[in-house]
C-alpha cells in the first residue's frame, strides 16, 4: 500500500473545504518525494503488522496532483469528489509513479477493467467488461448474519461511513497463473468486522455474491453453483492486509471488478476475493465455498498462493505478470509471507491447499 | 478450389496478426494467440475428418482430393500452437517445458497429439503414399488418436465452462461413428437408393466413381 485517505469518499454534501484541501496539497507537495521513495523500498508492507492502527500506511500522493488543478471546484472534486467508475483512472494523482513495495509498476486501467474472471457475466475474460452494465451497484445493501452482535441489513453508504478509506497497491495472483499489480481502494475488513462484534463462537467469515439473473445474466447457466460463496477463517479476515474494496485507481469499482463491494486478499488466489458482496455471515464451522465444491481436487478452502503446490493441471511455480513477456517466479503467499505466514504455522499447506 | 482452401486456411492466422497490430488481443495477448492457434488446429483437424463422411454421404468424390491440404493446415496450426507455447509462453525454458510434459496430463495430451500428427504430415506426399501402400492407410489412422488427444487437451484447459470442449467431443464422436461399419453400410444403402431414384433405377456413372480407391481413412 502506498498511502491512506483521511476519510471515506464523501458525498456532495461533505466535500473537503478549500482551506483543508490547500493544506493537504501543501503537505502532498512536501511529502511526495519521500512517499514515492519509501514506496520503492522493499518491505514497506511489513509496516502493516502494526495492526489496525491508522498509522500503518503513509499519507502520500504523486506529484501530478496539484499540477493540473484549474479552478477551485475542479481541484476539489479531484481530491475528494466521488468518482464515476467508467472513464479510466482518477486524475488526482499521477498513477505512473505509483509502484508497489517491490518496485513493480501498476497494471493499466485497461488491463484491470477488461481482463476479468467474473463468471456471473460470462466465462470469457472480456465478457464481464462487455456485459456487466446490467448490474446496478446503487443502492446496495449488505446483510450481516450469523454469530455476530450487531446483525442486520445495512445500507452500503451507512455501512462504510465510519471507516477510513485507503488506497493500497497489491499484487493479484490468479489461480490460472497470471498476475497483476492493482491500486485498490477500500477499508480493512478487520475494522468492519470489529464494528459488528462477532461472538466468541464465530470462527469463519462467509461472503456471498448477489444472486440475480436479471442483473447477472451469466447466472442463467449453471457453470458454478450460484450464488458465488467464499469464506475466510476469522483470523485471516481480521488480518490487516485483508481489504474490503470499494474502488480501484481512485474510482468506484467498475461493475466488472465487483462493484460496489468486493473482497481483496492479496496472499490468496484471486478466486477467494469474492465480488459484489450482499451478505457477510459469521459461522462456527468451515462453510462450503464455490470453487472447492465445483472441483474439490483442484481448489481448496485456503487457496494460498504457493509455488510448491501445483494445480493438478498446471504449474503454480511461475506466473505471467500481464504486460510482461517472460514468466516470473511465483512467491510464497504472493510475496506477503512476512506478514501472513504466521497464520499458518504448523499447518501442512500441501494438505490444506 | 485449392486456392479457396488456401485463402480460408490463412484467414485465422491473418486475423491474429491484424489483431496483434491493432492491439486487439486483450490484456494477455500470449494466452489469446495460443488459444486461437489451438482452437483452429482442432477445428481444421475435425474438418479434415469430416471429408470422408461427407464424400460417403453426398457422393461428392472429388472432395477427397482436398483432404490432404486441409489436414496439413491443421498440422500447421498445431505446430504454430506448439511453437507459441515454447517461444511466447515459455521462452525456451526447456526445464519447465519438460516438467510440464512429464507432470501435467493437460500438456502431455496436447504434445502427444502434435507428435502423432508429425509422421502423418511427413508421409503425406504422393511418394510416401505410394511407398507405404497399405501401411500408409494404417499409419494414418493415428489421426483419430491425435484428434481425441487434442480434444482432451482442450477439455482439460477450461476451468468450469465446458460448452466448447463438449461440442468438440460430440462432433468428433459423430465423425467417428459415421466411419463404423454398421453406419457405413446403412449410408451406402441409403445413398444407393437415392441414386437409384435419381437415375430411374439405373446404375449411374456416379456409382462407378465409388470404385476409385481413395487412400486412407
Amino acid at each position: 500500500m502506498v498511502w491512506i485517505r483521511k476519510r471515506r469518499e464523501p458525498g456532495d454534501s461533505e466535500i473537503t473545504p478549500y482551506d483543508t484541501w490547500l493544506n493537504r496539497r501543501h503537505f502532498i507537495g512536501r511529502s511526495a518525494k519521500a512517499a514515492v521513495a519509501s514506496a520503492l523500498v522493499p518491505g514497506l508492507l511489513s509496516a502493516c503488522d502494526v495492526g489496525g492502527d491508522t498509522e500503518i500506511a503513509r499519507v502520500a500522493a504523486a506529484p501530478g496532483a496539484g499540477g493540473k488543478s484549474g479552478g477551485q471546484g475542479s481541484a476539489r472534486s479531484r481530491v475528494s469528489g466521488s468518482q464515476e467508475a467508467s472513464d479510466g483512472p482518477s486524475q488526482d494523482r499521477d498513477w505512473t509513479t505509483v509502484r508497489s513495495e517491490l518496485d513493480e509498476p501498476l497494471n493499466s486501467w485497461e488491463d484491470v477493467t477488461t481482463y476479468n474472471n467474473f463468471f456471473e457475466f460470462g466465462t470469457g475474460k472480456d465478457d464481464p467488461s462487455r456485459h456487466a452494465h446490467s448490474l446496478r451497484p446503487r443502492p446496495w445493501s449488505v446483510s450481516i448474519e450469523g454469530e455476530v452482535g450487531k446483525p442486520g441489513v445495512y445500507d452500503l453508504e451507512d455501512f462504510l461511513k465510519p471507516h477510513l478509506v485507503e488506497d493500497r497497491v497489491y499484487r493479484l495472483r490468479c489461480v490460472e497463473a497470471w498476475s497483476m499489480v492493482i491500486p485498490w481502494r477500500g477499508v480493512p475488513l478487520g475494522d468492519v468486522i470489529r464494528r459488528v462484534e462477532p461472538t466468541s463462537k464465530a470462527r469463519f467469515v462467509e461472503m456471498t455474491t448477489l444472486l440475480d439473473e436479471e442483473q447477472m445474466p451469466g447466472q442463467r447457466r449453471r457453470v458454478l453453483d450460484w450464488p458465488y460463496v467464499e469464506a475466510l477463517r476469522l483470523d485471516e479476515a481480521l488480518h490487516p492486509l485483508t481489504l474490503l474494496a470499494t474502488g480501484v485507481y481512485g474510482r468506484d469499482l467498475p461493475n466488472q471488478n465487483g462493484a460496489p463491494l468486493r473482497l481483496v486478499v492479496p496472499w490468496k488466489y484471486g478466486f477467494k476475493s469474492v465480488k459484489s458482496i450482499v451478505r457477510i455471515r459469521f459461522l462456527d464451522s468451515m462453510p462450503r465455498t464455490t470453487w472447492a465444491v465445483s472441483a474439490p481436487r483442484e481448489y481448496g478452502f485456503y487457496a494460498n498462493v504457493n509455488p510448491d503446490v501445483d494445480h493438478p493441471r498446471w504449474t503454480q511455480s511461475r506466473e505471467r505478470r500481464l504486460g510482461e513477456f517472460r514468466r516470473r517466479p511465483t512467491s510464497m503467499f504472493n510475496g506477503y509471507a512476512d506478514q501472513v505466514s504466521s497464520l499458518y504455522s504448523g499447518m501442512d499447506l500441501r494438505q490444506n491447499f | 478450389m485449392k486456392a479457396v482452401i488456401w485463402v480460408l486456411g490463412l484467414v485465422p492466422a491473418t486475423l491474429i496478426v491484424v489483431d496483434y497490430l491493432r492491439g486487439r488481443l486483450g490484456a494477455n495477448p500470449i494466452e489469446e494467440v495460443l488459444h486461437r492457434l489451438g482452437w483452429w488446429a482442432l477445428v481444421i483437424l475435425l474438418i479434415s475428418l469430416a471429408i470422408t463422411p461427407l464424400r460417403r454421404i453426398t457422393g461428392w468424390n472429388r472432395v477427397i482430393r482436398y483432404r490432404r491440404l486441409v489436414g496439413l493446415f491443421a498440422f500447421a496450426y498445431a505446430t504454430l500452437h506448439l511453437l507459441g507455447y515454447v517461444v511466447l509462453d515459455q521462452w525456451f525454458a526447456w526445464r519447465y517445458i519438460a516438467e510440464d510434459i512429464a507432470e501435467k496430463p493437460f500438456i502431455l495430451a496436447g504434445f502427444s497429439a502434435w507428435l502423432l500428427l508429425l509422421p502423418l504430415a511427413i508421409t503425406s506426399t504422393t511418394g510416401w503414399i505410394r511407398r507405404l501402400g497399405r501401411r500408409w492407410v494404417i499409419l494414418h489412422r493415428l489421426v483419430y488418436v491425435a484428434a481425441a488427444l487434442g480434444t482432451l487437451h482442450f477439455f482439460w484447459r477450461v476451468k468450469a465452462d465446458t460448452r466448447a470442449p463438449i461440442l468438440f467431443v460430440l462432433v468428433l464422436a459423430t465423425l467417428l461413428l459415421l466411419r463404423t461399419p454398421p453406419v457405413g453400410r446403412k449410408l451406402a444403402v441409403w445413398r444407393g437408393s437415392r441414386a437409384e431414384i435419381r437415375n430411374g433405377g439405373h446404375r449411374s456413372a456416379r456409382r462407378r466413381d465409388d470404385q476409385v480407391p481413395a487412400p486412407g481413412p
